[in-house]
């Protein structure tokens, strides 16, 4: 079984169906009587409602419906509400404004859900929204977190003085302002970490359906975690009792982080479906989709690194604006705080560190947490600095870097984190090896004989994942546990069913998830089913992201199956008239080890449910649940490397090369690692390069399509040199530490040190695009 | 979309009939913008007449020195034309690279030069070319063709049956393409017959298409990308948007316009 098991490249089982069309996604789902949601959304940023006219929707041809807010709120559906309380460093707590799921009597971003049509068709429902008159008067508008810092600015939430959220700290402001003010060298800067679009390929989707005679709902919906959804739903917003509503999360294509949130649409269509006693389908178009998916990132920092005449980090200062937008979403405050500050440290000793964060309403979309989620942000600042600092100090890159680096574990930072295991050197020397990094003066001299500027530039990454002890995240405000659960089926036959309350929206959890029950019982992985995303067929379970599902979620399932292996050794011992110490799984069989007595699995499975010959007192079945609670985060670190060649006439950047060496510690399915990192800095050089979210002054999105919105296409990507080096995770049972983030985390700093090598500048604003890159070159000439 | 109705002739007769009947129809050339905007609900035609299907529209020839295309020959047709790529390679090159292949299997020259965004690349070799539009009613030259963004010489229900132009001794297409559409923020298409040399440049001007007169005098004086380091591009009357600068925009030009005579 070892070309199945753990560790073995083996193809994604869920691809047949993914790259044939035979997927099952929230609109493919159809259910009697289903009718259609089209939303009434607010064209202007910041606007008091004076009137709502649905009389002329009403009489328009297949209209079900039109509810407003006010209705709404008839039914006491709840305000949406943020997960994570976070207190401002004078012990008060965050000041949160009031969200909707349909605004009433003010408007507060560009996409702002109002009304909704519910119709016969699509068409016919936004046929009718178009109909829907609402009398507005536009407000004062302000998009950027620094000026609506400043007096005077426009307030976004009445109980939200100077539109400040939380201002909250961490870490010693005495220790760290003493240590800069010893120093030898301070390298300072001041950081923008450029606002994004998640751009999932599958847009958001709901399809709601109220049971009058069950008094029970069904959701079908693009979410990442339906029984986080379930319970929100429930306890939040008043829609039904948990035993009442089904959420079921179908494939789902895509996430990045913005469908963990609860949006106002699902809401409103259970609600909707309920009042106008149909089934109710929203799936949110693309332009819906740029407008009020939950945005990314959005910070502006100022930041001081304090150095000692050897070049040894004394302390570090960290001040950061960021912009969560017009609402809280669910789990926004936590980003810029504990996803964020608590990386600070990065790979380095550093004695000192302060941070403070300031978050800010502004009239634009919601902010929350994606693919990295606050770690990209620390990351990104850590590693401007020390390139920035290592330039100024007149050393290497790499020789900074070394001198700084955590070489004993565990290793307690001054911010919250304690780093359990790592090689931080390991992986640099890999990176650089594969880089060829000596070799770059050659390369560079080569380029500039053709006209290119090649520049070369390292990121050292390290993040927290397998998200997270639960008590320790509840101390920190979280209102929610992070463990995860999982259920072992072994059928009667002695194939497998793995229920799980992770969720796979393109992870490849059906085959991974499967390699490690085919590892433990030696069975074939098409024996094996896992089953996840329905909240009526799967124990409670918190669902993916932040990377968990790998070590949180599969730790889970290896704590179920040695409770199913202990039990089935019981049973083999019993049929092989052995000891039970003595049975060994291997080759499809459970055998005594050392002799040729042995008993075929699926007998030893048929034996749990005949219960003819069973150990005396033993209950028939073999089935075992088991709830994983990690006892710490999990730390993957890396180096990534990158060389690019700017076109100065054109200021276009070209990657040439990237190298990344990551240390996940150990790995399931080497293929689909690739694949994670692949995707990762793919994100990440759309990050540095391309993507850029920009809202003119009046609070109108500019890049609302992908005509004005650059994702990377395959001609923007080098092919990637991926490597891995592992020092085992210690806190969890399989060694783990999760490879979903690392990508986007640790490459936009190595794109933009690569590109201010190669343009000879001290910094360059995300995005590097064509247009700044050449902007930055004739500043300087 | 709102509600349309579809309709296919198989002749430019019934074509023409069709959109002469419904002043509220529109012609469907390969849809690569009209579908999009009609998605968005930005546009709301009664009727959708689709001239792919119009045996007369398509194809490529060669007659003598003079090249025929059809306006309903896509872009991937123009791309992949033997006779293209020997008579005038620059204009299959420019072809080859419009948007992605789902557009170059979809999308139509005659489609492109009706439409006349300021962006799209095919304006400019019509005009570098100096080629004939001929229409179900007329002929025109690129020159009297083009007369702003996304306006033309054609009246109501006038459609382009097929452009024509002499193949040129060199020709090419540069240009630098906008990072999120990948339409041109600067292209340029040179273009050499005998003495006279013409310069195009698409994706740059407030006016959409336009000539650029004293890069074609510098060049017909001397046809070498060297000659063009003396010209001067103003950034007035250029676009200004996120992505580019009018001043930017100037800069692309003349690079744009350095290689596309190297490539030529």
């Amino acid at each position: 079984m070892g070309l199945q098991g753990i560790g073995a490249a083996v193809p994604r089982k869920e691809d047949r169906r993914f790259t044939t069309g035979a997927g099952r996604y929230t609109d493919d789902m159809v259910v009697q009587g289903m009718r259609h949601a089209a939303f009434v959304r607010s064209p202007h940023a910041h606007a008091t409602i004076k009137g709502i006219d649905t009389s002329a929707a009403e009489g328009m041809p297949g209209v079900v419906g039109v509810l407003t807010g006010a209705q709404l709120k008839e039914d006491g559906i709840g305000n949406l509400i943020c997960g994570w309380a976070i207190s401002s460093k004078d012990g008060s707590p965050m000041n949160m404004g009031e969200w909707s799921p349909l605004a009433v009597g003010k408007v507060r971003y560009v996409g702002d859900a109002v009304v909704v049509v519910v119709a016969e068709t699509r068409a016919q429902a936004r046929d009718a929204a178009e109909a829907v008159m609402i009398d507005y008067e536009e407000l004062p508008v302000v998009v950027d977190a620094v000026e609506a810092l400043k007096d005077g600015a426009p307030q976004v939430h009445e109980n939200a003085p100077g539109n400040l959220i939380y201002d909250w700290e961490i870490g010693e402001r005495d220790a760290t302002d003493a240590a800069i003010a010893g120093a030898a060298h301070v390298t300072k800067m001041k950081i923008r970490n450029n606002r994004l679009v998640p751009n999932a390929m599958e847009p958001r989707a709901a399809l709601a359906k109220y049971d009058k005679a069950e008094d029970h709902y069904t959701l079908w919906t693009t979410s990442q975690n339906p029984h986080v959804a379930r319970l929100v739903l429930s306890a939040f917003y008043n829609v039904a009792p948990e035993n009442k509503l089904r959420v079921i999360a179908p494939d789902v294509g895509g996430g990045f982080g913005s469908k963990i949130y609860i949006y106002p649409e699902e809401i409103v269509c259970l609600w909707a479906s309920k009042r106008t006693g149909v089934p109710v389908k929203w799936v949110a178009d693309r332009t819906e989709s740029f407008l009020t998916d939950a945005h990314g990132r959005d910070h502006v920092t100022e930041v001081e690194m304090a150095f000692d005449a050897e070049n040894r980090i004394l302390g570090l200062k960290v001040d950061t604006i960021a912009n969560l937008g017009a609402y809280m979403s669910l789990f926004s405050s936590a980003v810029p705080t504990y996803l964020y500050a608590t990386l600070l440290s990065g790979q380095y000793v550093i004695p000192a560190i302060h941070a403070n964060v300031r978050t800010v309403y502004t009239n634009t979309a919601p902010v929350d947490a994606y693919r990295g989620a606050g770690r990209p942000e620390a990351t990104y600042l850590l590693e401007r600095l020390m390139e920035t600092a290592a330039r100024e100090l007149g050393v290497s890159p790499a020789e900074l870097r070394r001198k700084n680096f955590i070489r004993e574990f565990p290793y307690q930072t001054p911010v919250i984190m304690c780093y359990d295991a790592g090689d931080y050197e390991a992986s640099l020397d890999a990176a650089m090896k594969a880089a060829d990094w000596d070799g770059f003066p050659a390369r560079k001299a080569e380029a500039a004989s053709r006209g290119k500027l090649r520049g070369i530039g390292m990121s050292c990454y390290i993040e927290a994942c397998g998200i997270a002890p639960s008590a320790a995240v509840g101390a920190l405000g979280a209102g929610v546990g992070l463990w995860e659960s999982a259920e072992v089926r072994v059928n009667a036959v002695g194939t497998v069913e793995v229920l799980t309350g992770s969720h796979s929206h393109g992870q490849g959890h059906e085959t991974t998830f499967a390699q490690l029950v085919s590892d433990r019982f030696s069975i074939p992985l098409d024996q094996v089913n896992i089953v996840h995303g329905d909240t009526d067929k799967v124990q409670m379970g918190m669902g993916t992201y932040g990377s968990r599902s790998g070590a949180v979620g599969m730790s889970a399932i290896a704590k179920a199956l040695d409770k199913v292996e202990t039990k089935a050794k019981k049973i083999a011992a019993h049929l092989l008239e052995a000891d039970e110490g003595d049975i060994v799984i291997e080759d499809g069989h459970c055998k005594v080890a050392g002799t040729d007595k042995q008993v075929p699995w699926f007998q030893v499975a048929l034996a749990a449910y005949t219960a003819h010959n069973l150990p005396d007192g033993m209950e028939p079945g073999l089935k075992e649940g088991a709830f994983y609670d990690p006892s710490n985060f999990t730390f993957p670190a890396g180096c990534y490397i990158c060389e690019v060649e700017v076109d100065p006439e054109t200021g276009k950047t070209e990657v040439i090369q990237f190298v990344a060496s990551d240390d996940f510690g150990n790995i399931i399915n080497p293929l689909i690692v690739e694949g994670q990192v692949h995707g990762g800095i793919a994100q990440g050089i759309g990050q540095a390069l391309l993507e850029d979210t920009a809202y003119d002054a009046s609070g109108q999105l500019l890049t609302a399509s992908y005509m004005d919105y650059a994702m990377p296409r395959a001609a923007d990507l080098p092919s990637f040199q991926v490597s891995n080096t592992v020092t085992p995770c210690p806190s969890n049972p399989l060694g783990i530490k999760g490879c979903g983030e690392a990508g986007a985390i640790g490459s936009p700093p190595a794109l933009i040190n690569a590109v201010t090598d190669a343009i000879g500048v001290r910094d360059i604003t995300m995005p590097a695009s064509p247009r700044r890159v050449w902007e930055t070159l004739n500043a300087k000439a | 979309m709102y509600e349309t109705n579809y309709h296919r002739p198989s002749t430019v007769e019934e074509a023409v009939a069709l959109l002469s009947a419904n002043p509220d129809a529109k012609p469907l050339a390969g849809g690569q913008t009209l579908i999009p905007t009609m998605k968005q609900r930005l546009a709301a035609p009664s009727d959708l007449v689709d001239l792919r299907h119009i045996e007369a529209l398509r194809g490529i020839k060669l007659e003598g020195r003079r090249i025929i295309i059809g306006a309903a020959t896509t872009h991937a047709e123009v791309a992949g034309s033997e006779a293209l790529q020997s008579a005038c390679p620059g204009l299959a090159s420019l072809a080859a690279h419009i948007g992605d292949p789902h557009v170059r299997h979809m999308g139509t020259l005659g489609g492109s030069v009706a439409n006349n965004d300021p962006a799209a690349d095919y304006p400019s070799a019509m005009l570098a070319l100096d080629a004939t539009i001929h229409t179900s009613t007329r002929d025109i030259k690129a020159d009297d063709y083009f007369t702003g963004l996304f306006e033309t010489a054609l009246d109501e229900g006038e459609i382009i049956v097929a452009v024509s132009f002499e193949a040129p001794e060199k020709a090419a297409y540069a240009k630098f393409a906008n990072p999120a559409s990948l339409y041109a923020m600067a292209g340029v298409f040179v273009a050499r017959h005998g003495a006279g040399v013409r310069v195009a440049v698409t994706g740059a001007g407030s006016d959409g298409v336009f000539r650029q007169g004293d890069m074609e005098a510098a060049l017909s004086a001397n046809w070498s990308p060297a000659a063009l380091d003396s010209v001067t591009v103003s950034a007035d009357d250029l676009m200004d948007d996120l992505h580019a600068s009018a001043a930017y925009r100037a800069s692309l030009i003349k690079t744009m316009a350095k290689r596309a005579v190297a490539a030529a």
